[in-house]
């Protein structure tokens, strides 16, 4: 199956997930183990344990409300800046503890990028954008800035279409432009594992599209997590799945597993339920 | 009362109103430019303000701003920041510190001269001074700047907050390149309103930065803003009605000129984040 | 673990600087007013020790030279000249709203805003000349001296119409455009919609501007000072000069003394109460938007 985009002028070949280019190192990049998450007194996610695997994707599915984007946001500890919010258990990025109060989160969150279900292109230039983050993690020199922002322009496919109004506003770019952008700056800080909480949903068709093959290329080179409700675009992109569901009002993981058994031949009556349909 | 006689009666009561408006405002024009010229903005003030200028006056008034503008916004900024960013919605030490606010902004001026002459002239030393005049002042103008810079901030999204945030911005960082530039409109627009009601302050000024209307030397020189000199001119030489006319033309030109800034400002300000759908 | 917050290498202090400098800021700005109150008190405490206050409403009269700080006739012409000023500025600056909102075209309404607030940022000082170079000598024919009372009350009734105004204008257009095209398709007259369904479903904002008006009225001082004649004597008529509590302490705070000034302290002190809870109950009514 060939597949033409004008935006990105390239064609490539989508083959089954299992068969597609190599990327998968069995190797956790991250690990989880009996995670639970509570706003004050409501708890919304309970016992999750799982491996990350480096140089994958991971795709997480569920129901709304299952915990999924607090789980997300636990890996990067964005979870610090919601009032309330308790953390419970162990996240270790390879040998670094995540959870250590100690830990310096200004640099983990170098090492771990996050992209937003909206678009959130910061009211600045486009080139503001991508050297913002850069200058304030030490990048001073101008040449050093220029090539990292170019090679991550050029990584989301944005590079022709931008390269000659740099210093347009961010926010004059389209919905898809604006979250390849937001991709992009999180790009640019060469992060090794990427968050991505429904990238595409608030897109329309065409940037989905254009959003959900960009993921596809960063295989291999980057960890990738992502929380989607497409249940299509799971199977597309990703090598390792996690369904998580609603028990007694908290959150929990289901299952978990490679992709493609996991969708086809689904251990829990749970999944298999969800993945054809029948519930969620 | 028929639908037609309440429409006379609305009609009548907004051309009542702009009459009214119009014709203060025909008078002061009437009176005041007569009497307005280049030689009254730059020269002094002799024969008591009869003739002569307004020209230490209007730099009185000028030194007098300053002093308050500069006391207020590093501390009205620090405040709204804090307000904004480090306090819950419904959590105490917000709460009560935007009460004290709110209880401030509703302080008689009167009270604050009062206030301002025990305090910065008497208790501090600083006398009937520019100095005590301006810091009066900055009492007057920050609960309203306050609030207003801590809506400004708390109207900017959270979107931008945490895509900072994950990019492992610290919160300084963000607020400085990301959060105030976008409060900019509100912040300057409530700095302009607290401009505006400090150019129109007269009795706070009266009993701490004084009558003299010799050019002042120092922030610790006694100076006359133009203000004090409408009301000396009118209730003290007699006479002086043409110069206190032509002051007052000067002083509502001036507020209309920091309004309309403020205004362009802003605009200015918002038409430069072009948003898309 | 080179992560570590203590690292050299982080930027965590910077924030960690920030937040209690912030927070100094914040409370300095919120000590000023215990600031205010504090010395207000220092300066008022002669007299209002022991039972020393029960003198300005026992005192015959306000002669503070030979110690008789009889306050009573200022407090009746303060309330006098704000009461007669709202009479007068609310249903003036209601009727202004409503000719904004519901019956000038879009480019009028717009106009008379600005006008309205124009009218409003012009300072006290200037209503003050105003009033006693025009307005004073226009009574004074009708009838002598002039400066008196209802010059008072005409010159406030015009600073505090465009608060009155612009709040009323606000809280019109928030009523709800469903409820006034229902009201229409009723077949009910513009004035029925106005009068039956628009204000009653704005009049907590309305009322909410009425009082900060009356408020604004009660502390208003320079432009008062200038027109009403300042005599202290009961407002046993309209045309008579009385002297307000503001235009009081304005006029005598040069020279006082002692326990003469530490009443003007006192008087501005009530009255700063007095203020405060109008703003209050400005604040708690017109705060809720409530639909009829």
């Amino acid at each position: 199956m060939t597949i033409s985009k004008p935006e990105l002028a390239v064609t490539y070949t989508v083959g089954d997930v299992a068969s597609g280019p190599p990327c998968c190192e069995p190797i956790p990049h991250l690990r989880i183990a009996n995670l639970s998450i509570a706003y004050g007194a409501t708890t919304v996610l309970d016992d999750v344990s799982l491996n990350i695997h480096k140089g994958c994707i991971t795709a997480l599915i569920g129901p709304s409300g299952c915990g999924k984007t607090s789980f997300l946001s636990a890996l990067n500890r964005l979870t610090d800046l919601m009032p309330g919010a308790q953390v419970l258990g162990s996240i270790h990025l390879n040998e670094t503890d995540i959870l250590d109060p100690r830990l310096d989160v200004l640099t983990l969150r170098r090492h771990i990028g996050m992209i937003f279900q909206k678009p959130n292109p910061f009211p600045l230039s486009i080139r503001r954008n991508l050297e913002l983050p850069l200058r304030e993690h030490g990048v001073r020199s101008r040449a050093v800035l220029e090539h990292k922002i170019e090679t991550a322009l050029r990584d989301v496919g944005l590079w022709e279409e931008v390269r000659d109004r740099l210093d347009a506003p961010a926010l004059a770019l389209s919905g898809g432009q604006q979250q390849r952008l937001c991709i992009a700056r999180a790009l640019v800080l060469e992060p090794s594992v990427l968050l991505m909480d429904e990238p595409c949903s608030a897109l329309d068709p065409i940037s989905s599209g254009v959003v959900e093959e960009l993921i596809l290329r960063l295989r291999g080179r980057y960890t990738v997590v992502i929380v989607t409700h497409n249940l299509a675009q799971a199977r597309r992109i990703a090598n390792y799945a996690a369904f998580f569901w609603m028990k007694e009002r908290v959150g929990k993981l289901i299952e978990f597993g490679h992709c493609r058994p996991l969708f086809e031949t689904p251990t829990h009556p749970l999944t298999a339920a969800y993945v054809s349909g029948l519930s969620g | 009362m028929s639908d037609r006689a309440f429409t006379y009666g609305i009609w009548g009561a907004a051309l009542l109103v702009s009459s009214a408006f119009l014709w203060l405002l025909g008078d002061l024009v009437w009176h005041g430019v007569p009497h307005l010229s280049w030689s009254f903005l730059v020269s002094e003030p002799m024969n008591a303000g009869r003739a002569g200028g307004i020209a230490p006056i209007l730099v009185s008034t000028v030194l007098i701003l300053a002093v308050a503008l500069v006391a207020v916004v590093p501390l009205g900024l620090g405040a709204a920041v804090w307000l904004a960013e480090y306090t819950r919605r419904g959590g105490v030490s917000g709460q009560s510190i935007r009460l004290s606010l709110d209880v401030l902004a509703g302080v008689p001026s009167i009270v604050f001269a009062l206030f301002g002459y025990a305090f910065f002239c008497v208790f501090l030393g600083l006398g009937f001074s520019i100095l005590s005049g301006g810091l009066t002042l900055a009492c007057m103008i920050l609960p309203i700047f306050i609030r207003t810079s801590e809506a400004g901030l708390a109207a900017v999204t959270d979107e931008w907050r945490h895509g900072a945030a994950a990019l492992g911005m610290t919160r300084a960082a963000a607020l400085w390149h990301i959060l105030l530039p976008a409060a900019a409109p509100a912040i300057v627009a409530g700095l302009m309103l607290g401009i505006g009601r400090a150019t129109a302050e007269t009795a706070a000024l009266i009993f701490t930065s004084g009558y003299v209307d010799r050019m002042p030397e120092s922030l610790a020189d006694s100076g006359r803003a133009l203000a004090v000199h409408i009301y000396d001119l009118t209730m003290n030489v007699s006479g002086g009605d043409g110069a206190a006319y032509a002051s007052a033309l000067v002083l509502i030109v001036l507020i209309v000129a920091i309004n309309i800034g403020a205004l362009s400002l802003s605009d200015r300000w918002l038409t430069r984040r072009i948003t898309t759908s | 673990m080179t992560w570590l917050k203590t690292s050299s290498l982080s930027r965590w202090h910077a924030d960690r600087r920030l937040a209690p400098l912030l927070a100094v800021l914040a409370a300095g700005a919120a000590l000023i007013l215990l600031l205010v109150l504090v010395f207000l008190l220092r300066e008022a405490w002669p007299v209002l020790n022991g039972n020393g206050w029960q003198r300005f409403f026992g005192d015959d009269g306000w002669y503070p030279l030979e110690g008789r700080f009889g306050l009573l006739a200022m407090v009746w012409a303060t309330l006098a000249a704000a009461f007669g000023a709202i009479l007068l500025a609310a249903p003036l600056g209601l009727a202004c709203a409503v000719f904004v909102c519901f019956y000038a075209s879009p480019g009028l309404a717009k106009l008379y805003r600005m006008m309205l607030a124009l009218l409003a940022g012009i300072p006290s000082v200037v209503f003050g000349l105003w009033g006693l170079t025009v307005l004073v000598p226009l009574i004074a024919r009708w009838q002598p001296p002039g400066a008196s009372l209802f010059c008072a009350i005409l010159i406030l009734m015009l600073m505090i119409l465009p608060t009155v105004a612009l709040t009323s204008v606000a809280a019109l257009n928030a009523v709800p455009k469903s409820l006034l095209h229902g009201a229409a398709a009723l077949g009910l007259t513009r004035k029925g919609i106005i009068l039956g369904v628009a204000v009653p479903a704005a009049r907590a904002g309305v009322f909410g501007g009425i009082l900060l008006a009356t408020a604004r009225a009660l502390g208003e001082t320079m432009a008062v000072l200038m027109v009403a004649g300042n005599v202290v004597q009961n407002p046993s008529g309209l045309f008579e000069p009385v002297r307000v509590l503001t235009a009081n302490i304005a006029l005598e705070m040069a020279y006082a003394t002692g326990t003469h000034r530490a009443s003007l302290f006192a008087s501005g002190l009530m009255l700063t109460l007095l203020v405060l809870v109008l703003a209050s109950l400005a604040a708690r009514i017109g705060g809720h938007t409530r639909n009829v």
